[in-house]
């Protein structure tokens, strides 16, 4: 999923990759192109994990991860941080999510009563970036969709999402549903559809 | 120049008082006051509301406030990896304001800047909009959010001169120059202070005009999450 969701990348975008499955899409950036990632903590030219024994405790990324810097490398302040974000000038975010809506509703930051861990900056992303790609699994652990009609837990963000990929397929949010952009190698469009509660387009 | 206090209590020796608000700098574990938390933590005060992105980990940073009770409300954007926070949350002895990060940072950014509410569209469609009010701007809806005033800002920096002007290293920069300047009075703890006229003025990230009091520390600086790559 993380090498698939690397293909959205373009050259000369700055983007932010959210924690989890997301931040493995670095590993998978194809070659030729030039993309500048930026971590919400306060940098841009987030480079990869250290060496073993180079750690150091003043430079992590969002997911409080050990990470180094690179050449283009700069640092600011969190506001700064959250101006260029809010301001547009971060092209995409690519996060992972609980459920997302077929009108583009995005869920993942809360499941009341259970887990509250906070929503960080992800509603910051939604609402500032030029494209949000969310990268998940299709179903949830007990086979129950995903990708629905509308979200049943607190959203991040209202009608966000533009892409999702995930292990079954890739789809666009559009007028009036999804649509089926591919399917994941060796998945069917019947299965992908089977698995999406929410209104498939065309 | 600014008063150079020999230790974290005397610093913030005559500023704590029950009930009031704190701006605290640091992301996760990243630049934390770590040593004027824990002269609060020995001063006792209680029922403080605390405004910082995060709650630090069990045993370590603002966790340890949570610990001894001394917190009533904490205004965050993430709180998920001290599990004391958690519990008290989810059980109704911690109340709990989440602000979303970019806004949070804005908040206290605005306070110090006699900013008292801006618009922003992080989180319109959210719970998060509740009770706000919402304005149309260009054909989108937009919610505003207050300023953040703090009573004290606790911050962490790098090097300091003694005018209290501010240098940050790295990603430990973050929250502390927006919380530095929210602060009626902002007490800053650093790993070194410099000769005054040491400092290149151009390399400067906080001006000392929003540092009242300065101490030099020694700082454990954990990491919260150790990752590696092997050399290849």
């Amino acid at each position: 999923m993380a090498a698939r969701a690397a293909q959205e990348l373009q050259d000369g975008w700055y983007v932010n990759l959210g924690i989890g499955i997301p931040t493995l899409v670095s590993n998978y950036i194809p070659e030729g192109i030039e993309v500048t990632l930026q971590s919400e903590n306060g940098m841009l030219g987030m480079g990869p994990f250290p060496i073993e024994g180079t750690e150091d405790a003043d430079l992590i990324n969002a997911g409080k991860q050990t990470i180094t810097e690179l050449p283009q490398t700069s640092f600011f302040d969190s506001a700064q941080s959250f101006a260029m974000i809010r301001g547009g000038k971060i092209a995409m975010a690519i996060l992972g999510a609980m459920e997302v809506a077929e009108n583009g509703d995005l869920a993942n930051w809360m499941i009341p009563g259970k887990l509250v861990k906070g929503m960080g900056g992800a509603m910051d992303l939604v609402a500032g970036v030029g494209r949000v790609v969310v990268v998940m699994d299709h179903t949830s652990k007990h086979g129950e969709s995903k990708v629905l009609k509308a979200c049943t837990l607190p959203l991040t963000g209202k009608a966000v999402v533009d892409r999702i990929i995930t292990n079954l397929g890739v789809l666009d949010v559009v007028e009036g549903g999804l649509r089926i952009v591919e399917c994941a190698e060796g998945v069917t469009e019947a299965e992908l559809r089977a698995a999406t509660e929410a209104t498939i387009i065309g | 120049m600014k008063k150079i206090y020999k230790d974290a209590q005397t610093a913030l020796d005559g500023v704590l008082f029950d009930g009031m608000l704190i701006a605290a700098g640091g992301f996760g574990l990243c630049g934390i006051p770590e040593l004027l938390i824990a002269a609060i933590r020995d001063a006792g005060t209680k029922n403080l509301t605390v405004a910082s992105n995060n709650a630090g980990v069990d045993g370590f940073g603002l966790g340890v406030l949570l610990e001894t009770r001394q917190v009533k409300k904490m205004i965050s954007s993430y709180v998920g990896e001290n599990a004391e926070f958690m519990r008290q949350y989810l059980s109704g002895e911690l109340e709990l304001e989440f602000n979303p990060q970019g806004t949070l940072a804005e908040r206290m950014r605005a306070g110090g800047a006699g900013i008292p509410g801006f618009y922003t569209k992080t989180g319109v469609g959210t719970v998060i909009a509740e009770g706000k009010d919402v304005k149309i701007f260009d054909g989108q809806e937009f919610i505003m959010e207050r300023g953040i005033v703090a009573d004290l800002s606790i911050v962490k920096a790098w090097k300091a001169d003694p005018s209290g002007n501010l240098v940050f290293r790295k990603t430990a920069r973050n929250f502390n120059p927006p919380a530095a300047t929210c602060g009626k009075i902002c007490v800053a703890e650093v790993e070194e202070i410099v000769p005054l006229g040491s400092l290149d003025p151009d390399t400067i990230h906080l001006p000392g005009i929003y540092v009242h009091r300065l101490i030099q520390g020694d700082h454990e600086k954990r990491i919260e999450q150790r990752t590696v790559r092997k050399a290849s």
